[in-house]
């Protein structure tokens, strides 16, 4: 039954969800268009950012504590992944880039899994964000609301970074054209692991901040991987505007497919990315001639 | 490389042992501790996989979709079966097969819309969206989570005998032969001209659109083919549990078939079978024996990311490589290249079929015209309002100043590039605006300035992509075919490596050639398709002098019967080759002439010097 309110409240839960994979999906495509790296991990790292905060949480019981822990954490675990493996896949094929990263993104699964079992954990809302708040017209989950507007402060805070700050040029120069910077005399290598940081932060972030929401599981970040694949392919790779337009376009697709008929909302959103392609195969703000 | 030559040789060798071995399976390994359901198991995996590695190791689409092939032909095969719609389970089974092609041919049309990364990404997407399908809105055929079981196992009568296939070793029978049949019809594939192809299209993309062949049919051809491999799998996967599985459809399904591939070797076809018993018996070996519990799938991720990290090609790769150190480098390594003397190319009678279409009436204008042709990129003329006009027979020199224009009138002469007015005729026909794939088949070539070989591939093979599209057109579905068999294609091949002076080099891999000679198989690529019209860019480009000098007498050669068009910096070989000269300078055709003409010419010294002697 879709009536007026039940649309409205689907529309916040499309623009929380999209503003999520906007999120996720910038970490993506800025290591990407930096690095020309495709990260089949990053599933795993949002997931894995997740169970950072949930640790961070039990140990302290402070939300802001988890947050703060979860991210550090994974642009640690960014950092360290370049730093070991991804850097020596740089000069070698884009297959191997996807299958190395695949292979690490299960053994993140399979450890989180040893770690925690395949039971689902939670993390609680803050407790000031707890319960639901009245919007005059309808009444909606606070901490759904807090999510939206914290993921649009750490976009933000994304923006400021690559477009108000000197390693926000040379990402964007790198993206343009990576050899050329190197050529310019920038330490590549230095941006390269600095940025794969950021990404994964991205991912890991996201990760805690969704977690009061969903219930955590080794698994949960197969299905998100997918999701993200389709907001890049939909915004255009390599394009931080792109992936968020994707993301929020993605999530209302998700959300108001769903309240029809929740089995069609992972087709209809493959239906959607399927327009694109056929239009505008480069993406909706993606450049031609990138592959 | 080894490997190859041998199959070249004993032609069935290959098949002969595939059959021994699966003959031998149900007695070597059961000592080693397989069970008979885990030999089963991976036997599927394997035929799965065949269709996978043409795709991925012998194409280089990494494909991360092939789940939705495998759960679309498992399931209208159970489907079909369990609702006794068809009585014969072989029939079921290539129905299925029909069923998961189809769909791969609807499902590669939109996914090889891109490449590289989107293409990983897109049929990502494209699994997932199948697992969604089967899982809801399909579910009252598919039986969503609960999928369909029941499905029978097939029985045949012969000569009066009836016999229905039952579990263990009696079911593996029946997949052995199934698999036998795959990997039979896996090798005619890749030792057929689409094989060749597809091994080109893996090594360089352009290239091989370049010398004339359709990339993307081929492309297409390949997804279809492990579409219907991965069907047939499907299907067999429901025939051998007597259950058909929603987990078929799921992403783990296709990342599984991937690192099964990865860990046996891709691009050898067997690399699928090896790498799923090993994934299987290291599984059951890691639960049971070690007692690792969920452990398992830790422990054959980091196999698999030290194997990708350290043995790309894999265990067989693995094993290739140790035996080739063991048993025969001596034979077949040939000392370093540069202590070969490459035979300068002297033969003045090997001559490459002459020039192409000799049934069209001699034609008397100009071979090739440039008319008004100006090409901008935003606000930059790179080339603007180029008239030009090449005879027949005649060899043109085109020189300029480094930034004057010319590789990007060069593009747009083979098509490469649409020039932004203007048009180019090509033997009195508007080619404006044709592709570089049909633009080689009208007999126009042009030899690149950076090479754009088929690195990984010999020098034979090299040629022989270059000459099989002049043989069978853009293309061609002779996957069936042995490539011996194409008519012509052998003595064209030669003609060609004589030519170029590359005939003792046959059979190196291009990698392992001196920079002189891979500038000269990059001339020999353009010859074999027989253009009537040969463009060459730069062909001297960072040559010895020796090289330098070999190659020009190369090219005194290749000229007699063609029109030739040369690009280069070189201004000594240039007026030594070249009856007339166009200089082009800032974008536009400065003069031209014969070369006495242009060296007096002041306008070209004023150019060249920078105006300072003026």
């Amino acid at each position: 039954m879709i009536t007026w309110p039940n649309f409205v409240s689907q529309c916040f839960n499309g623009l929380a969800l999209g503003a999520l994979l906007a999120l996720i999906s910038s970490g993506l495509t800025i290591i990407y268009g930096t690095l020309g790296v495709l990260n089949l991990a990053h599933g795993a790292m949002f997931m894995l950012g997740g169970y950072a905060g949930y640790v961070a949480f039990e140990a302290t019981g402070s939300f802001a504590i988890a947050v703060a822990a979860g991210s550090l954490f994974l642009a640690v675990v960014g950092v360290l992944m370049e730093r070991v493996v991804i850097r020596y896949f740089y000069s070698r094929p884009h297959e191997d880039q996807i299958l190395v990263t695949f292979g690490i993104g299960i053994c993140l699964v399979e450890l989180v899994r040893l770690a925690f079992g395949s039971l689902s954990k939670t993390v609680p809302p803050p407790s000031w964000a707890a319960g639901i708040s009245s919007l005059g017209f309808m009444f909606y989950p606070t901490y759904r609301l807090v999510v939206v507007g914290i993921i649009a402060v750490a976009l933000l805070g994304l923006f400021l970074v690559l477009y108000r700050t000197r390693l926000g040029l040379i990402v964007r120069a790198g993206i343009e054209d990576s050899a050329m910077v190197d050529a310019l005399g920038i330490d590549v290598d230095r941006v390269f692991m600095i940025v794969f940081g950021i990404g994964a932060m991205a991912a890991g972030f996201a990760g805690i901040v969704n977690a009061p929401v969903v219930s955590l599981t080794p698994d949960m970040g197969d299905a998100i991987l997918v999701q993200t694949f389709v907001v890049v392919v939909i915004g255009g790779v390599g394009s931080f505007t792109g992936a968020i337009l994707g993301g929020l376009i993605s999530g209302e697709i998700l959300s108001l497919t769903s309240m029809v008929d929740p089995s069609y909302s992972g087709v209809m959103l493959f239906a959607v990315m399927t327009l694109v392609l056929m239009l505008r195969p480069q993406g909706l703000l993606g450049t031609r001639g990138r592959t | 490389m080894t490997g190859r030559r041998l199959i070249g040789r004993r032609p069935l060798l290959v098949e002969g042992l595939t059959a021994l071995g699966l003959v031998a399976a149900p007695f070597v390994l059961p000592p080693l501790g397989f069970a008979p359901d885990t030999v089963n198991q991976a036997v599927v995996w394997g035929l799965f996989g065949i269709g996978f590695d043409l795709l991925f190791g012998y194409t280089g689409l990494l494909s991360f979709g092939q789940s939705a092939f495998y759960g679309t032909g498992g399931f209208v095969a159970a489907y079909l079966l369990t609702k006794a719609i068809v009585s014969s389970v072989i029939l079921g089974l290539v129905i299925g097969m029909i069923a998961a092609a189809a769909t791969g041919y609807l499902v590669g049309l939109i996914a090889l819309r891109r490449t590289g990364i989107y293409f990983a990404m897109i049929t990502v997407a494209i699994a997932e969206t199948f697992f969604f399908l089967e899982n809801s809105p399909l579910s009252a055929w598919t039986g969503g989570e609960n999928g369909i079981p029941g499905v029978p196992a097939p029985s045949f009568d012969l000569f009066g005998l009836h016999y229905r296939v039952g579990t263990g070793w009696s079911m593996y029978g029946f997949l052995a032969i199934c698999y036998f049949i795959g990997i039979v019809v896996a090798l005619r594939i890749v030792r057929s001209p689409v094989g060749a192809i597809l091994r080109a299209i893996r090594e360089n993309p352009s290239r091989a659109a370049a010398v004339g062949h359709s990339v993307h049919g081929y492309k297409l051809t390949a997804f279809i083919i492990a579409a219907a491999y991965a069907g047939l799998a499907g299907g067999l996967l429901g025939v051998l549990q007597a259950f058909m599985p929603p987990e078929a459809f799921t992403f783990d399904t296709s990342g599984q078939l991937v690192m099964q591939t990865v860990i046996g070797g891709s691009g050898t076809l067997f690399g699928p079978l090896f790498g799923a018993l090993v994934w299987l018996s290291l599984r059951d070996f890691l639960q049971a024996a070690l007692n690792l519990g969920a452990a398992w799938k830790l422990a054959l991720g980091l196999i698999f990311v030290l194997l990708v990290c350290f043995l790309r090609r894999g265990l067989i790769g693995a094993v290739h490589d140790a035996v080739g150190l063991f048993a025969g480098r001596w034979q077949t390594g040939t000392p370093e290249t540069a202590s070969v003397p490459t035979p300068a190319p002297t033969s003045p009678m090997a001559t490459v079929g002459p020039s192409r279409r000799p049934d069209e009436t001699p034609f008397s204008g100009p071979v090739i015209e440039a008319r008004g042709i100006t090409k901008s990129f935003g606000g930059l003329v790179a080339n603007r309002d180029i008239n030009f006009s090449v005879n027949q027979g005649e060899l043109r020199g085109v020189i300029g100043p480094n930034g004057a224009g010319k590789s990007t009138f060069f593009k747009m002469l083979t098509c490469e590039l649409p020039p932004t007015s203007g048009h180019i005729i090509f033997h009195g026909r508007d080619i404006t605006g044709m592709d570089i794939t049909g633009v080689c088949h009208l007999g126009l070539t042009k030899s690149y300035q950076i090479n754009q070989l088929f690195n990984r591939l010999t020098v034979g093979e090299n040629v022989v992509i270059a000459a099989l599209a002049e043989r069978r057109g853009r293309f061609s579905l002779d996957f069936l075919r042995r490539i011996e068999r194409v008519p012509g294609l052998a003595t064209q091949v030669e003609s060609t490596l004589s030519l170029v002076g590359l005939a003792a080099r046959r059979d190196v891999p291009v990698a392992e050639l001196a920079y002189g000679e891979k500038r000269r198989l990059e001339i020999g690529l353009a010859l074999a398709s027989s253009p009537s019209l040969l463009l060459l860019d730069e062909p001297l480009a960072g040559m010895s002098p020796r090289e330098r000098a070999e190659t020009v007498s190369l090219l005194k050669n290749i000229r007699r019967g063609r029109t030739l068009v040369v690009v280069d910096h070189d201004m000594d070989a240039i007026f030594e080759l070249a009856e007339r000269i166009t200089v082009l300078h800032e974008g536009a055709v400065l003069a031209e002439g014969t070369p006495a003409e242009i060296q007096r010419n002041s306008l070209v010294q004023e150019a060249y010097l920078g105006g300072v002697a003026a």
